[in-house]
């Protein structure tokens, strides 16, 4: 039976500053199916969704929704057309009731004020028929994630909602919540709804999904029913590349780095601290890069931050430089040598109005200062200098850092950690949101620092970038370490493995990389 | 519950204090002149409590009391209903541009606020000619003040009822529900398509709306019409807000409390008057401010306990 | 998700511009305009009266001006500082009135400074320590403040004629007032201390972004508290001016409604409410157009109260334009 497609995008173009991030994109979505949309973080799928709903206006192709073409400019266009989604950061009102949560904007009235009992009634209900039971007058707040989803879910289907997205919605969930999330999901599907189901996940995509699009790189690289796909083919369309090339990349190289490594300069043990780090154990070496792998919300970020002194662990051991630390603050952290450049520059990095030269010299400023007054010449000799041997493009040290480019903004922050000369470089996400020239530049800076015996620890989403960094990989998975990767194990394939299902899980991905390494 | 506690202790406290030590603390006299006068400053407190919910503030509560108070006595010549009018409507319109500058210029509510405040202070400057205005001496307008109905204060009738709609709205209105939810979560509320603009005019122009109201009691409460008053008024109401609970970040807040907080400051004054009039010590008025500072002072502390500090927001959003 | 978002970021062309120079080059040149209006359309506007009256109603502004700028720059406010006026004005009577000599002129000066740098500190700690809201933390004292110093003086006026203690407002140096010079002064240091001192660094950077400036190991509580303590000591010094002026002291009535004129000229001398920038030099221009326009309207004849209304629209004006600029 052919049927017109509820969803139809098609040539979608969008670009950043410049860089392209949307290149004829494509994505079809028929009604009553679940369809995943998958790809590396950084391929676009987020861009994508976001010009469906509204949050980016596109600047070429077409969207046709429901028999019409749309172009919707707010969110509320696209949700009053009927499209709804649930992002992996909740967005619900916490203090607020889950029904009040289900029903805000549209709640039921009597004589002109809400019906609590009526609101209240058909939440429990619609809840109920997803398999929940909870009590609906409770804030929001007080349930795990799991339930919030639901809740989330809940308010789409109450609204009639045409077409669902989910975005990594079950990312934070264990097997149970999941199939509850999936009993849910079918059920929309069964009542003529579509659903675009975006997860790193590859067995649930399997279990769940009916089609599959899948991006890299901007651009729709392929679209086919899920069984069409297996896994392997799946995983090499994301990756671009053979799974034999994957493989065999470096490892050689890789392993004489893990040779010429030095001594421990970090050691955490059983750390643990709140809902976001259960168990961390890790080391590094001086003269190593080690990656430290893992889904957005795995815990990579409060590792770090436990590691820095900036959150403090309710269970476990450090030591740096083999003499064991307790950080009450950054502060001590920064006094034995540890440095954390950390994920959002915007939000924890950047001093915004400040000088280029200001926000260079913040950590080493005590340093240049005599008697309460900054050395300006020392400063100035220092910026300069740093200007130089990391290539920061600028107009002048003394322009606002907010006017540089991501790239040379994430520079001049790594400047900043640099001039404390530390022993132990925590990198958060390095090179997220800057252009290829000055990711390039970042990651031959940071392999200069390992092989000058600075001990590095990164974290990446993009496993590409990870892979090309780092001597070996540590994976981290909801708040875990799971596995650690050298070797002829270094390679994207092997670390998605991890990621997914933890060390030692069986899946054909294993025994496709074996494969692989014999047929080579 | 736990939160409201203290201040529910601290008021039987202060209401025991009174009735063990006055002997007319119950008097008929007493709880109605009460009443009456610290309607105006009830009326104003949930105002700002709707306001303070979206997590924002205003500043200009005061100002403008003063202000509606002028041009309610300026009215006042054309009969009761007319000075009441023109009073409310000046404070609603102070209240509607109020909002609208917060919305659409974007501009954070305690500076538009405060520009308001001394914006309407001026004007009730100018329109009394620096002096405070008679109001007619025709009694109709200074009976809404001043006058009684089956007994109870007329001011005191209009606050309840107030208070009334006030929590009614609060609990079972889309403003008030929306006004919640929008202190709670600005994005999520705007992501789940509430009009944010809309409701966040509507709290300001009530605040404003209960700010001419109040102007109005004042003027015909006390004869005129005073560009003067109404200093610290809106510092009074933000103390009976946080007293009753309600975090100055928004999200969350009881109407039923926020009287609370207005009658422990209110009783602290009245407490002292009588404590005075006993004559064995003699505090002065000025301890007023002291002990009012200090109860606020009592409350944040137990707050910041309480609520394990809550969201650091500065004055900026 | 993140990724995509940052992506988003605008690369910001800037127009080729002097440095921070341009702001304050803004408001000067709004100063000037006034100052020429004047010179053309005000009668004895040039002369040597109007320059001493003029500056002198600033004076007691510009100095909690001043504490008011380091305040904000952290990102905080302080609304106590009309209190902390009154109690430094309530204090310092009763010192040198009965203490004779220089001791009691001395102790006059010392003491109530400390006192109002107490309250301060405990602004501070709200703020720091209890993690209260600057708005609400300062409430405290800006209710309870100014009724301590109702309650010692029992709200009585204290006259006086101390020509040595009143020589910090109404002693003259060449023709120009002492106090004059010494706000001039203050400026000045202030000035400096933002611009060379690590201090003046580190307070930039703890209300640019305390995040950032947490974890680059700066001691924001301290930093808060340090600003804190000084803004209310400044507001001493303008308390004891303030009533050297008057040559007496009214609890009920010093410093009062200071705090809004301090944050009107904060906020026209072009520093963000919002924190991260500090233009001491800003608030010392922006005190002066907003007393500039008074006395414009003043000289020309309309009331007062309209300047209340201007001085309203003024601000408004000023910090919209800040946002588009920022």
């Amino acid at each position: 039976m052919a049927q017109t497609p509820l969803l139809d995008m098609q040539d979608i173009d969008i670009a950043f500053g410049g860089v392209a991030a949307l290149k004829r994109a494509r994505l079809t979505v028929t009604a009553g199916e679940v369809h995943a949309l998958i790809g590396q973080n950084g391929a676009g799928k987020s861009t994508l969704i976001k010009i469906l709903t509204g949050a980016y206006r596109k600047s070429a192709g077409t969207v046709r929704f429901d028999g019409r073409e749309v172009d919707f400019r707010t969110p509320k266009d696209a949700r009053e057309a009927g499209i709804s989604t649930i992002y992996q950061e909740i967005n619900l009102v916490p203090f607020r009731s889950v029904a009040e949560n289900i029903f805000l904007g549209r709640e039921p009235r009597r004589f002109g004020l809400i019906d609590w009992k009526t609101a209240q009634r058909r939440a429990a209900d619609l809840l109920e028929s997803f398999g929940l039971r909870i009590d609906v007058k409770k804030p929001v707040r007080e349930y795990s994630t799991a339930i919030q989803q639901m809740v989330a879910l809940a308010r789409a289907v109450s609204s009639d909602a045409k077409m669902v997205i989910m975005d990594e919605s079950t990312s934070s969930l264990d097997e149970r919540e999941v199939e509850l999330l999936f009993t849910v999901v079918r059920r929309l599907r069964d009542d003529g709804r579509a659903v675009i189901f975006v997860s790193h996940r590859l067995d649930e995509l399997y279990a769940l999904c009916d089609r599959v699009t899948v991006m890299r790189d901007g651009q729709t690289v392929a679209e086919s029913t899920m069984q069409e796909m297996d896994k392997l083919k799946l995983v090499t369309t994301m990756l671009g590349r053979t799974l034999a090339a994957v493989v065999h990349e470096d490892s050689a190289v890789k392993e004489a780095n893990l040779a010429k490594r030095g001594p421990v300069a970090l050691s955490a043990q059983g750390l643990a601290a709140g809902a976001k780090v259960t168990d961390v154990s890790l080391d590094v070496h001086a003269g190593e890069a080690v990656g430290l792998a893992g889904l957005l919300g795995s815990g990579r970020t409060e590792t770090m931050r436990l590691l820095f002194g900036a959150d403090r662990p309710a269970k476990g051991a450090l030591s740096v430089g083999g003499e064991s630390a307790t950080f009450r603050s950054p502060k001590d952290a920064i006094a034995r040598g540890v440095a954390y450049l950390t994920e959002d520059r915007k939000a924890e990095g950047i001093v915004p109005e400040l000088s280029v030269r200001d926000n260079l010299t913040l950590v080493c400023l005590p340093a240049l200062t005599k008697r309460g007054v900054v050395d300006v010449a020392k400063q100035r000799e220092i910026v300069d200098g740093f200007i130089e041997s990391l290539g920061i493009k600028l107009r002048s040290p003394d322009q606002p850092i907010r006017e540089l480019s991501g790239g040379n903004q994430q520079k001049v922050l790594l400047a900043r950690w640099l001039a404390t000369h530390p022993r132990l470089l925590l990198l958060d996400e390095p090179t997220r949101g800057i252009d290829v020239g000055a990711k390039a530049d970042v990651a031959k800076i940071v392999r200069e620092l390992r092989d000058a015996g600075l001990a590095v620890l990164l974290s990446a989403s993009e496993l590409e970038e990870l892979t090309a960094v780092a001597d070996r990989a540590v994976v981290i998975r909801d708040g875990e370490t799971v596995a650690q990767l050298d070797g002829a194990q270094m390679n994207e394939a092997a670390i998605m493995d991890a990621i997914a299902y933890g060390g030692g899980a069986e899946s054909t991905l294993a025994e496709a990389v074996e494969e692989a390494k014999h047929d080579r | 519950m736990k939160k409201n506690l203290p201040i529910l202790i601290a008021l039987v406290a202060l209401l025991v204090l009174g009735v063990t030590r006055y002997e007319h603390f119950l008097s008929a006299y007493n709880v109605t002149s009460f009443w009456r006068y610290n309607s105006m400053f009830l009326l104003i407190s949930i105002g700002m409590a709707f306001v303070i919910i979206t997590g924002g503030i205003d500043l200009s509560v005061g100002t403008v009391a003063a202000l509606a108070s002028v041009v309610s006595a300026l009215a006042s010549p054309h009969g009761a209903l007319a000075g009441v009018l023109a009073g409310s409507l000046a404070g609603l319109a102070v209240g509607v541009l109020n909002g609208l500058v917060i919305t659409h210029m974007r501009i954070l509510p305690f500076i538009v606020t405060l520009a308001t405040s001394l914006g309407a202070h001026g004007l009730a400057l100018l329109l009394g000619h620096n002096d405070a205005v008679a109001i007619s001496s025709d009694m109709n307008f200074a009976a809404f003040g001043q006058g009684d109905f089956l007994g109870m204060p007329i001011p005191g009738i209009v606050c309840a009822a107030v208070a009334v709609i006030g929590w009614i709205a609060l609990r079972s209105s889309r403003f008030g529900r929306h006004a919640l939810a929008i202190g709670g979560s600005e994005e999520a509320s705007r992501l789940m398509g509430l009009n944010v603009d809309r409701t966040l005019v509507f709290v300001y122009a009530v605040s404003g709306l209960l700010a001419g109201i109040a102007g109005a009691i004042l003027a015909a409460q006390f004869g005129a019409g005073q560009p003067n008053e109404g200093v610290g008024w809106e510092l009074f109401a933000i103390s009976a807000v946080v007293l009753g609970g309600t975090r100055l970040t928004g999200g969350d807040g009881s109407i039923a409390m926020t009287i609370a907080g207005v009658a422990l400051l209110g009783l602290v004054f009245n407490l002292l008057n009588f404590e005075n009039g006993l004559g064995f010590i003699s505090l002065s008025a000025y301890w007023q401010s002291v002990i009012r500072g200090l109860f606020l002072l009592l409350v944040i502390v137990l707050q910041a306990r309480v609520l394990g500090g809550g969201k650091v927001v500065k004055v900026a959003r | 998700m993140i990724d995509d978002t940052q992506r988003a970021a605008p690369i910001v062309q800037a127009p080729v511009k002097k440095k921070r120079g341009i702001a304050i080059q803004r408001e000067i040149a709004v100063l000037i305009a006034m100052i020429v209006f004047n010179l053309i359309f005000t009668q004895h506007f040039l002369s040597l009266q109007t320059f001493n009256v003029n500056l002198t109603q600033v004076v007691t502004i510009v100095i909690v001006g001043i504490g008011m700028t380091l305040v904000v720059a952290t990102g905080g406010i302080d609304l106590s500082v009309g209190a902390s006026m009154a109690i430094a004005g309530a204090l310092a009577p009763m010192l040198f009135m009965n203490i004779d000599g220089p001791l009691g002129i001395l102790l006059a000066f010392t003491l109530p400074i400390i006192a109002a740098a107490a309250c301060g500190v405990f602004n501070g700690f709200l703020v720091t320590r209890l993690h209260v809201q600057p708005i609400v933390a300062t409430l405290v004292l800006f209710i309870a403040g100014r009724g301590i110093a109702q309650v010692v003086t029992d709200g009585s006026l204290q006259a006086f004629n101390n020509s040595t203690f009143q020589w910090i407002a109404l002693g003259k140096v060449a023709g120009v007032p002492f106090q004059i010079l010494l706000m001039l002064a203050l400026v000045a240091i202030f000035t400096w201390i933002v611009r060379k001192t690590l201090f003046g660094k580190y307070l930039l950077v703890t209300g640019g972004n305390e995040d950032a400036a947490y974890l680059s190991g700066i001691p924001t509580a301290r930093v808060k508290m340090i600003a804190y303590t000084v803004c209310a000591a400044l507001a001493g010094l303008a308390g004891l001016i303030s009533i050297s002026v008057n040559s007496s002291s009214d609890a009920n009535v010093v410093g009062l409604g200071v705090e809004l004129d301090a944050i009107a000229a904060v906020a026209v001398g072009g520093t963000a409410l919002t924190g991260g920038k500090a233009y001491i030099t800003g608030t010392l221009i922006g005190a002066l157009i907003i007393q500039l326009l008074r006395y414009t309207l003043l000289a020309h004849g309309i009331p007062d109260a309209a300047a209340l209304v201007l001085k309203a629209a003024i601000i408004i004006a000023a910090v919209y334009v800040q946002r588009k600029r920022g």
